[in-house]
């Protein structure tokens, strides 16, 4: 079963050169895929609009209001309506894109940071050492993913870092196998060879020789797993594990409010048609940046 | 094969007991004390101690799980601390609820997946081939916590259909094979059925395709086979990785549902884990956990048994 996994991430053609030619190809087949563009001009906007949201949007997220709650989409002055405390769910949104993002794409980042050290480590290593990790982080994948990232954010209690520290634990095995096996696919080629036989350090081939090649299918890889994180890592802050209220976040949003749905449904599913989007962008990205980078399935 | 047999299962025991290892420490990797949740503060030593000692809590952590390990091996999982019931059997009357929507959703997933995964396949770049593809992005894009609940807004709330929430009339717990209960059954599985439908799907069509560009394909049409011999052919080629890819999203299913479940109110583990979580009834976590891994173990463990019955190859190696 395991050879499913890794497989995807192999890299079409180990020995391609990775010159500053091939990135300007890339940058170029990407510009090419609307789908692609189109994805990374939305995402672009979240971000702006979470990032500048003080700047974008007039209201305050926090500004409660008993006489004006639940208001449907389409209120004066309450574009988006508001929420079951009488706040701005435009502001709601564009705020909660902060955290959500923010805890959706660091934990793949932290992961890949770790997942592809401890990888090339494994993959460069070889023998024992190598199956000593790699037997190691078997124990991992003994675990349906969801099931674990729930166990240890509830052990650990509710928090944003725990939140992160949950999601990066379960990401990190999925990326240390990705690397490890480009690793030890690009380590047995003959150049590679070549620069140990001409006597350079290992440090030195990991670095000029290995790294170039094997960054590319990792961070492919990475780039598919940020949309998986975005849902579950709303999805623990939607348990009521992840963060706390009042700061807004798009899956405690939905939480809260859940039981608004027979009042105003729609206002309601707001927050999840964001992370929905979200997620699906990245995804799409993913898939527009794998195949310009010509990693095949 | 029965050495392959062997393998597998030697090759299982380490990880089901590293699986322990892990649920063990779950507990202690909790801020507080595991007794947190009953003891009030202020509670003297005393009473603390004699709780702990109760518990077993005051042994070194080796000595506790091998303690733990040899009793939740003849099935004793402890005691919850929040009701003081048996975390047993609490667990599996959670888990039975999980299992029967995890295996509804898996089979219409499966089944779905395959049929237009199939079709896909088959027919490159046509209609059905760009319906599977943009379902498969929204499968795996969908947050399905957020779909179950516009399932509910649309089918309960407004047009008043379906029940939104429990798993039968009157809040009853217990499942019963009957229309009443099975209308139930209805939203939650179709939330949860989403999860398997797009990877299935994609996973099944890439199959397909690739399979029948190989060249023995050709060759069995050269020779004149009919469009059904060779389609037998392309099963038999697709099946054993498509188990595979199955088996591993059945047991995604059960983790999976956590969210589900407690979006829909269902009793099952996961909002048996949801409870346990908020009332910091350590135990019964705990069990519940170690229950739904062991579950996912022994499904690992069977698709590999299970794949070498249909793939010759696999047999030799």
């Amino acid at each position: 079963m395991s050879n499913i996994l890794t497989q995807t991430a192999a890299p079409a053609d180990s020995a391609k050169p990775q010159s500053r030619n091939y990135w300007i190809g890339v940058l170029r087949r990407i510009g090419r895929e609307k789908v692609t563009v189109v994805c990374g001009l939305i995402l672009l906007a979240i971000l702006l609009l979470a990032v500048l949201a003080p700047w974008v949007v007039g209201a305050d997220p926090y500004k409660t209001s008993m006489i004006r709650r639940l208001l449907p989409i389409g209120s004066s002055g309450y574009l988006l309506g508001t929420d079951e405390l009488g706040r701005d769910m435009i502001a709601r949104l564009a705020y909660g894109g902060r955290m959500s993002l923010l805890i959706g794409v660091m934990p793949v980042l932290i992961a890949f940071v770790i997942g592809s050290t401890v990888g090339i480590f494994a993959g460069y290593a070889g023998g024992r050492i190598n199956m000593a990790i790699m037997r190691l982080l078997d124990v991992f994948y003994a675990f349906p993913s969801v099931l674990l990232a729930v166990a240890i954010a509830g052990a650990l209690g509710q928090g944003v870092s725990n939140s992160i520290l949950a999601l990066t634990l379960i990401f990190i095995p999925q990326l240390t196998r990705i690397a490890e096996s480009v690793t030890t696919q690009v380590r047995s080629l003959d150049y590679v060879e070549a620069a140990r036989m001409s006597g350079a350090s290992s440090l030195t081939i990991i670095r000029v020789h290995i790294l170039g090649n094997v960054l590319g299918p990792i961070f492919v890889y990475a780039t598919g797993l940020v949309s998986v994180s975005m849902i579950l890592a709303s999805g623990l802050s939607f348990l009521g594990l992840g963060v706390k209220p009042p700061e807004p976040e798009w899956g405690l949003m939905l939480n809260t409010l859940r039981s608004a749905i027979y009042v105003n449904p729609w206002v309601a599913a707001l927050p999840g048609a964001m992370i929905f989007i979200t997620s699906m962008c990245f995804n799409l990205m993913a898939d527009g940046i794998r195949s310009a980078m010509e990693v095949t399935e | 094969m029965l050495a392959y047999l062997l393998k597998r299962l030697v090759y299982a025991l380490p990880i089901a007991l590293s699986v322990t290892l892990v649920c063990f420490l779950l507990v202690h990797i909790a801020p507080g004390d595991p007794l947190n949740a009953v003891v009030p503060a202020d509670a003297p030593a005393e009473v603390v101690n004699a709780l702990k000692a109760a518990y077993g809590f005051d042994q070194p952590l080796p000595v506790q799980y091998v303690r733990w390990l040899g009793r939740a091996l003849t099935g004793d999982l402890g005691t919850s601390v929040a009701t003081g019931r048996p975390v047993v059997s609490e667990v599996l009357s959670a888990v039975r609820n999980t299992i029967l929507l995890a295996v509804f959703a898996a089979v219409i997933g499966f089944a779905l997946g395959a049929l237009l995964g199939g079709i896909a396949g088959y027919r490159h770049r046509g209609l059905v081939d760009r319906l599977a593809t943009a379902l498969s992005v929204v499968g795996v894009s969908v947050p399905h916590y957020w779909l179950g609940m516009v399932l509910t807004i649309i089918f309960s709330t407004k047009l008043n259909w379906l029940p939104a929430m429990g798993a039968g009339p009157g809040g009853s717990k217990e499942w019963m094979w009957d229309g009443e209960h099975l209308r139930f059954l209805v939203l939650p599985v179709a939330t949860l059925m989403v999860i398997p439908l797009g990877i299935v799907t994609r996973t099944i069509r890439a199959l397909v395709a690739d399979t029948l560009s190989k060249d023995f394909v050709q060759a069995l049409r050269a020779k004149g086979l009919s469009d059904r011999a060779v389609f037998l052919h392309v099963v038999k080629n697709v099946a054993p990785t498509a188990l595979a890819v199955m088996g591993l999203q059945l047991g995604y299913l059960m983790g999976g549902s956590i969210l589900v479940e407690t979006v829909f109110a269902w009793p099952g583990s996961g909002f048996l884990l949801n409870t346990a979580i908020f009332q910091r009834d350590l135990p019964l976590l705990q069990g519940t956990i170690l229950v739904l891994c062991l579950i996912f173990v022994l499904l690992n463990l069977l698709v590999d048994v299970l794949q070498p019955l249909i793939d010759p190859r696999m047999r030799r190696g």
